[in-house]
């Protein structure tokens, strides 16, 4: 057994298994945290498919920056603790069915379809082609996701800037 | 060329992170279904955001895609992050509405 | 000029009826001045129409006609005929209606609806004049209804009276009965001729033809239009609806019931005299003796005083259809005009002591007494002197004493039935001529001895008494004037010698010659021969009559009482009005009401059971169709509304406005749809 066969199964188990513990979890912090170990599983799985600097920006953004934002938002919403698991879940038979189901059906269609697999390339870096690829062939597309995060942000901010002043009022 | 299953797994190609993603996704949709709690709903989301981006990384690994996927993943991710703002933000109003972030709680649109 | 003239005449009556039925209320004093302003303007111009017709163009006949209305090959004519006959009308129905008019100011000063009033005063002498002018049939029948339609209004003016309506109604109705003859009368003339003109008819009439190739027709169209001017000059047996009519104003029973309306009926005979045939005079005739003779044997024994004049206005009326029957055209129509104006005084000064009366009552507050009756009244003679010298004037001329009009066309008509009897050998007409011209002295006295001499019953009443005012007094004595001899003839005794004679010939009857009555040479030779006989005879009987009076009433000589207990059934009958009224009532009112019992019964139990059965079969069958309704057609319609609202209770529960459960269904779908594509 090769090294990266084994620290595939690792990363695999740690992110399928941090998520099955985020999605069962009662306690919504836990889940959150269940939920940064399998983002972090991730970033693995990419190292692990020589993508550096996206393992990097996962790190970077989902872990340092939207699981931070989750957390925050489960502070301000705080609806305490349950100790029921059936009482935090709706729909849970036909989600559990459609769950297993989807799992099925994309690991029967996976499994089935005959790749046309090429002979991986192995690369020291891809942060200078990547940086290539942005400023040309994907230019505008980068200069529209810019446009569109400034435009989150003014608009994430004015909400809650508007919530800040209704609650102020209110109260 | 015929593998036998431990040959199969001995050896993680295309498929193996297939299914690995798939099953991430399969577990996000369990969230975003079952979850009451917005938040945990938020999560499930970028479960199957993240499953879908392993499988583009996994695909530019393993096929003439190339860098190509990276750059789609990348753009996953910044919109990933805006979504995240954005609906944390709406999350924040929605509670302030309505005292509550249940989703079945919230069925104003009901028929 | 003697065709736009008459035109004017005909039409200013008709503006003041427009004028005042649309604005009257506003005018100032509710315009009268304005209606008699404009009859007076009327009556000017026919005077001078008068006057130039007979001085200049007496032979003359004006006519001109427009086409009025076309239906196919039928042209109606509207048109106009003006000889001598039309001039004479036009000045006496336009003089009696300004007379009227001014009494009225005085006599209906207080009405509540006076300016209406006046404006059916308008209309009627409009429809007067109407039949007066025109030179057809058709439009005579036409003014001949909007004569009748107006006397109702006029007639029924007080209609809160009940009484006042009933006779309203009973005039039109009556007159209907005499309409519809001479509608039918009309119309035989007009299937025969295809010309409603008097002077068309007249003219295939004298070239030999006759409707429907019959002699006998055409006496009966004569008589059959004949009943026309039963019913309008109130002849036996349609007499009864003008004693009722009473129930109107005064004035307007002078203008209607005296001199205008009932003419009519003359005039109409008159205007058709050529084509009457001698059976159709003969019951012509005959109708006048017995309406004079039974109207005069009321009137002794009435005692309201307008109900004397209503009979003695039959009974005159009567006289006048007798002389038209016997061929003395002249002296019938002479009556009809020296009858106009004696009789519209008679009425206007009876109408001038109902006012006064009333007034006193009024002011005693005394609604019991009887303002019209004789009775009541006595000795106003100092109280009022210019009613009473000139109701004496006009009393002297119905009575035919010499010196008045009344006695030159009463003499002639007299001398006009003894010649036809002595042509004839109907001797039964004169013998009632005579003995109605006594009765007729005989009650006029009576009237007017009762009411202006003697003693009053009620000598209080009779002390509050004052003389009309004078706008009702001038009127009385302009017809007093008029009621004298000088006006129709220089010769008080004769009257064949005035213009009138002159002016008003007998004209040539064209009916063929068998059926021709006397000619005129040979009657009037006749009655020349008679003409003394009759005359002395006449003064004799009207003196007589008046003596008569006297002793009874006045000197007491005779008891009245006595001699009513002698007469017996004779008074009995004549007071009762011959029991017409009664008659009347248990025969043909009696009859309708049988009929329409009859008719009532055939239309509940037959014709309500046919289209009850018919009722019944429809609502059985609009049951079974109700039925299939609600059950099918309703039944498909609400299944159909049903299925969607099920379907849209089941979908809306689909919408549960949780989003994740709409997230499972597309999920759901979506592998369904993996699943196929897989599959594929």
């Amino acid at each position: 057994m090769e090294l990266t066969t084994i620290l595939f199964y690792l990363f695999a188990l740690v992110t399928v298994g941090a998520a099955a513990v985020m999605v069962f979890s009662k306690n919504i912090v836990h889940s959150a945290f269940a939920l940064m170990f399998s983002l972090i599983g991730v970033a693995a799985l990419y190292v692990l498919l020589y993508a550096d600097f996206l393992a990097a920006a996962q790190l970077l953004v989902y872990v340092g920056g939207i699981l931070i934002l989750i957390l925050f938002g489960v502070m301000l919403t705080s609806q305490g603790l349950t100790v029921d698991y059936k009482s935090t879940t709706v729909n849970l038979l036909p989600a559990a069915l459609l769950s297993i189901t989807a799992a099925a059906l994309l690991i029967f269609a996976f499994t089935t379809t005959k790749w046309i697999v090429s002979t991986p390339v192995d690369r020291d870096e891809t942060v200078y082609d990547l940086g290539m690829l942005l400023m040309g062939d994907y230019i505008l597309a980068f200069i529209v996701v810019g446009v569109l995060l400034l435009i989150t942000i003014i608009g994430a901010i004015l909400m809650s800037t508007r919530l800040i002043t209704q609650t102020g009022k209110t109260d | 060329m015929e593998y036998s299953i431990m040959e199969w797994l001995s050896d993680p190609g295309l498929v193996h992170f297939l299914i690995v993603s798939a099953m991430l996704f399969s577990l996000g949709l369990m969230a975003v279904l079952s979850q009451r709690n917005v938040i945990m709903v938020l999560m499930g989301v970028e479960l199957i955001l993240n499953s879908a981006n392993i499988n583009f990384i996994a695909f530019s690994r393993f096929t003439e895609l190339s860098l190509d996927g990276h750059m789609i993943a990348l753009f996953v991710i910044i919109i990933a992050a805006a979504e995240a703002a954005v609906a944390l933000a709406i999350v924040l109003n929605v509670y302030n509405r309505f005292k509550t972030i249940n989703l079945d709680e919230i069925s104003t649109m009901k028929g | 000029m003697f065709i736009q003239l008459p035109l004017l005449i005909l039409l200013l009556p008709l503006l003041g009826f427009i004028l005042l039925i649309f604005f009257g209320k506003k005018l100032p004093r509710n315009g009268d001045w304005l209606a008699s302003g404009l009859i007076l303007l009327a009556f000017v111009f026919s005077l001078f129409l008068l006057v130039a017709k007979i001085t200049s163009h007496s032979a003359e006949v004006f006519s001109s006609s427009f086409v009025w209305v076309v239906v196919g090959s039928l042209n109606i004519e509207f048109g106009m005929m003006i000889d001598n006959l039309s001039v004479i009308m036009l000045v006496v129905v336009t003089l009696v209606s300004t007379l009227v008019h001014l009494f009225s100011i005085g006599y209906m000063k207080d009405d509540v609806r006076y300016s209406r009033y006046y404006a059916y005063l308008g209309l009627f002498s409009f429809s007067m004049l109407g039949i007066v002018i025109t030179n057809n049939l058709l439009l005579m029948y036409v003014f001949w209804e909007l004569v009748g339609i107006s006397s109702y209004l006029l007639i029924g003016h007080w209609y809160e009276k009940k009484s006042a309506s009933n006779a309203a109604s009973k005039a039109f109705i009556v007159n209907r009965i005499g309409d519809f003859g001479m509608f039918i009368g009309i119309m035989i003339l007009f299937v025969s001729f295809s010309t409603f003109a008097f002077e068309s008819i007249f003219e295939s009439i004298a070239a030999g033809q006759l409707p429907f190739e019959s002699t006998g027709w055409l006496t009966a169209a004569g008589i059959l239009i004949f009943c026309g001017a039963v019913g309008k000059s109130a002849q036996f047996p349609l007499h009864v609806w003008l004693p009722d009519a009473m129930e109107g104003p005064t004035p307007v029973s002078a203008l209607i019931h005296a001199a205008t309306m009932v003419a009519a009926g003359v005039y109409l005979v008159a205007r058709i005299f050529p084509m009457l045939t001698a059976d159709a005079l003969l019951i012509i005739a005959y109708i006048g003796a017995i309406t004079a003779l039974i109207a005069a044997t009321i009137a002794i024994t009435q005692f309201d005083i307008k109900k004397v004049l209503a009979y003695s206005t039959i009974s005159q009326l009567g006289y006048m259809i007798m002389a038209l029957g016997v061929g003395a055209y002249t002296a019938g129509f002479m009556h009809l005009v020296t009858h106009a104006a004696f009789k519209a005084g008679l009425f206007l000064g009876a109408g001038s002591v109902i006012y006064a009366m009333h007034k006193v009552l009024h002011a005693r507050n005394d609604h019991h007494t009887d303002a019209q009756d004789i009775r009541n009244m006595g000795g106003l003679k100092s109280k009022m002197p210019y009613t009473y010298w000139t109701f004496l004037i006009f009393t002297l001329a119905i009575s035919g004493i010499p010196l008045t009009s009344g006695f030159l066309s009463k003499d002639e008509i007299l001398a006009g039935t003894l010649a036809f009897s002595t042509l004839n050998g109907h001797w039964l007409l004169p013998l009632i001529g005579f003995v109605v011209a006594g009765l007729t002295a005989f009650y006029m006295f009576r009237l007017l001895i009762l009411t202006f001499h003697g003693k009053p019953s009620d000598q209080s009443t009779i002390a509050g008494i004052k003389e009309s005012p004078l706008v009702m007094t001038i009127p009385l004595m302009v017809l007093a004037a008029l009621s004298l001899f000088f006006f129709y003839s220089y010769n008080p005794f004769g009257a064949t010698s005035g213009w009138f004679f002159a002016a008003v010939e007998r004209p040539l009857s064209i009916v063929p010659e068998l059926l021709q009555p006397a000619s005129a040479a040979l009657f009037y030779e006749a009655v020349s021969s008679v003409h003394t006989t009759a005359m002395i005879l006449s003064i004799i009987i009207a003196v007589g009559g008046v003596v008569m009076a006297l002793s009874v009433y006045q000197w007491k000589k005779i008891s009245a009482e006595k001699m009513a207990e002698k007469a017996g059934i004779l008074y009995r009958g004549a007071s009762n009005k011959w029991y017409c009224d009664e008659i009347y009532d248990r025969t043909f009112v009696a009859g309708t009401f049988l009929l329409t019992r009859v008719m009532r019964w055939f239309d509940e139990n037959i014709v309500d059971g046919i289209v009850n059965g018919a009722a019944v079969v429809t609502r059985e069958f609009s049951r079974i169709s109700k039925w299939t309704d609600d059950n099918v057609v309703d039944g498909l319609v609400n299944a159909t509304a049903n299925s969607a609202d099920r379907a849209g209770s089941l979908l809306s529960k689909v919408q549960s406005g949780k989003v994740q459960t709409y997230l499972v269904y597309v999920i759901f779908s979506f592998l369904v749809l993996f699943i196929l594509f897989i599959r594929i």
